[in-house]
């Protein structure tokens, strides 16, 4: 039985064309806007959806990430809220992959294997725990690999060849590659430098690689297009979020078509990049 | 080898039990890998071990005394109180301990440039303080709500060469700053050495700062020993991350006749929702790369801590301590902002010793207690850190303008 992941990848290979991976934060700004914002995703252009789940502590992110976490805790999102609504996008939507992507302890804190049940249960295809390196696979990775739900691991530029069979052990899915050293948008990625690590990668793994972290622009995600299976962007739409709120923190109206069109300009640049 | 001792801990996983373990993203994880190797390797140098004897005789003034309240003892009526003198220390307070061994192991692995995080800026002005005699760059994160509270400390930090950078997320507290000296770790991580304050952290950082701190217990039972003949009856300390704490208990974990007291900062008190006691009010979660006892809401997020001391205002706790404290080898008790400031002025003018407000709750709680006990128990509180820093925050609350 193929997943929903290796269906999406299998059509991107076919197209020969990498994918966008759009990464929002469950509940920016709030639950409904955060709603209508994924609603619109795959129309848009995403190939797959990462949802954040938010944490009060994101120590991976930068800041606009952080506000991000921080307006969605504001706005009553939890984790049994953020799946409810991953159910809700996946009566509509049988075909978009969705990964959750966050920190341990609201897992932990909700159950971890009750946790894993409830995901699958809703509609999720995959996870990625920050803060879970495979020195703690018993914690969640392996419980959700036999429960059938994919296990999405970071490999970054610290992550050497010694190291790399250890990290790929577990992954189902993909395999997201950090562009640089760093939390999420702060620096730049560099499609020069991470080229020669995914063909060091691909040495190691058949997986398809998505590559994150420092990804803002067209051109940028072009680039990236050009040598990866995917491209993640986030803060660069998690920032055009925050662009389009009010002065009480409120979204205007123009901020879910805004977001859209951004993920549309990204999606071209995506598809157009090995023409 | 012994197998029934407490003290062999953590495992290969980095685990006491349920609690520690690494807990960090992967660009973290090679790091911590190789500072666990080479810590291993520098633990069972007889080169590192004497250089770190020299540093802490030489430098920072050890051993630190075991001094005998004589006032307060005759004041509660109860058990016979010793104080042991950290805050005697280089820079005073036991911080330096941890800070002499780590900066002589960045400087053995290569490392150029320091982070650190700090709350009351104890730790930050003992990492200042090494970074310049080992004339490394230092930077301190530093919660913008300590910075207001602790300003002796960060001038002195910026007298010793450091940058403190104002950390302005969350709480604006020692959390945050932990936070975010994390994300300079991850971006900078091929030249930068963290060196983190306190038994917390992932593996190995709880038992590689227990290590270092374990010479205030060793001196400890020494001292005791040759003055009363006899192993102490209680031990008192101050826990907020828990290293004061868990340096005195160390070497005492298989000395079962020991009770072993922890004392948390129970803020305007433990039931007002304004704390810091993640042993008393935490359950079991994972912050900052361990998972220990952690004050969070039902869905996982942290709670913002409270305390009247900047270095107890921390939501969690190390690893070993949460397990010492499920298997019943520690005791926990709490003392609130108003008995820390009492206990700050009572042994100030029984005394002639101003505490930090950290150990003023350890002496708070012995306080409690010392009444309750035999006079010919014997007592031994921690205490980890002079007041001069805390002045201002206790001028404030006596309604003093200074």
């Amino acid at each position: 039985m193929t997943t929903r992941i290796e269906r999406r990848f299998a059509e991107l290979r076919a197209q020969n064309r990498a994918g966008l991976i759009t990464f929002l934060v469950a509940g920016d700004p709030d639950i409904p806007v955060f709603e209508q914002l994924l609603e619109g995703l795959p129309a848009a252009g995403a190939d797959l959806i990462e949802v954040g789940m938010p944490f009060s502590d994101p120590m991976a992110d930068g800041p606009v990430i952080q506000a991000a976490n921080l307006r969605a805790l504001q706005a009553g999102i939890t984790l049994a809220r953020t799946l409810e609504i991953v159910r809700r996008f996946r009566e509509r939507d049988a075909a978009t992959p969705i990964v959750l992507m966050g920190y341990y302890n609201p897992i932990w804190a909700y159950g971890r294997l009750r946790f894993l049940d409830d995901a699958i249960d809703a509609g999720v295809d995959g996870l990625i725990v920050v803060d879970l390196p495979p020195e703690e696979d018993e914690e969640l990775c392996l419980p959700a690999l036999e429960r059938g739900l994919d296990f999405i691991r970071l490999a970054t530029p610290t992550t050497d060849d010694r190291r790399l069979p250890q990290v790929l052990k577990n992954v189902r899915g993909f395999l997201y590659y950090v562009s640089l050293t760093g939390v999420t948008g702060v620096k730049d990625a560099i499609a020069e430098a991470v080229a020669p690590q995914l063909d060091r990668i691909r040495r190691h793994t058949n997986l398809p690689i998505a590559v994150g972290f420092g990804i803002k622009t067209n051109e940028q995600a072009a680039a990236i297009a050009r040598i990866a299976d995917a491209v993640v962007v986030g803060s660069a739409l998690v920032g055009e979020v925050a662009a389009h709120l009010d002065e009480r923190g409120e979204a205007r109206r123009e901020l879910v078509p805004a977001v859209h069109a951004k993920v549309a300009a990204l999606a071209r640049a995506v598809r157009e990049a090995r023409r | 080898m012994l197998t029934n001792s407490l003290r062999t801990g953590p495992d290969e996983r980095g685990r006491f039990g349920l609690y520690g373990g690494r807990f960090v993203a992967e660009t973290l994880m090679p790091c911590i890998l190789e500072l666990e190797a080479a810590y291993e390797e520098a633990k069972r140098d007889p080169a590192f071990q004497a250089e770190l004897e020299s540093w802490f005789s030489d430098y920072v003034g050890r051993p630190s005394p075991l001094y005998f309240a004589e006032r307060l003892t005759a004041e509660l009526g109860g058990a016979k109180i010793y104080l042991k003198r950290d805050e005697l220390n280089h820079t005073g307070a036991h911080k330096i301990n941890n800070c002499i061994g780590q900066i002589l192991l960045a400087r053995r692995m290569g490392k150029k440039r320091i982070i650190a995080e700090t709350g009351a800026g104890q730790h930050g002005v003992a990492t200042a303080t090494v970074c310049a005699r080992f004339n490394m760059e230092c930077v301190v994160y530093m919660g913008e709500r300590d910075i207001e509270r602790q300003q002796p400390n960060v001038f002195r930090m910026r007298l010793l060469g450091a940058e403190v950078r104002s950390v302005c997320s969350g709480s604006r507290t020692l959390k945050d700053a932990m936070n975010e000296a994390l994300r300079d770790w991850v971006t900078n991580v091929a030249t930068t050495y963290y060196l983190i304050g306190s038994v917390a952290g992932p593996h190995p950082y709880p038992a590689m700062v227990r290590d270092f701190q374990s010479v205030i217990g060793r001196e400890t039972k020494a001292q005791i020993l040759e003055k009363e003949g006899r192993l102490p009856d209680v031990l008192i300390a101050a826990v907020g991350g828990g290293s004061n704490a868990m340096g005195l208990f160390h070497p005492f974990l298989d000395d079962s006749s020991v009770r072993l007291i922890a004392v948390e900062a129970a803020g305007e008190g433990l039931d007002t929702g304004l704390h810091a006691a993640a042993l008393l009010r935490g359950r079991p979660g994972i912050l900052h790369g361990a998972r220990s006892y952690l004050l969070q809401d039902e869905d996982g997020q942290v709670i913002e801590p409270h305390s009247i001391s900047a270095g107890l205002d921390y939501p969690g706790i190390g690893p070993e301590h949460a397990w010492l404290k499920d298997i019943g080898r520690m005791e926990v008790t709490a003392a609130t902002d108003r008995e820390a400031l009492e206990a700050f002025q009572l042994l100030a003018r029984l005394e002639g010793i101003l505490p930090a407000l950290e150990p003023a709750h350890a002496l708070a709680a012995a306080i409690r207690l010392a009444p309750t006990l035999p006079k010919d128990a014997l007592m031994v509180v921690n205490l980890c850190g002079r007041g001069d820093k805390d002045i201002y925050t206790v001028a404030r609350h006596l309604g003093v303008r200074l």
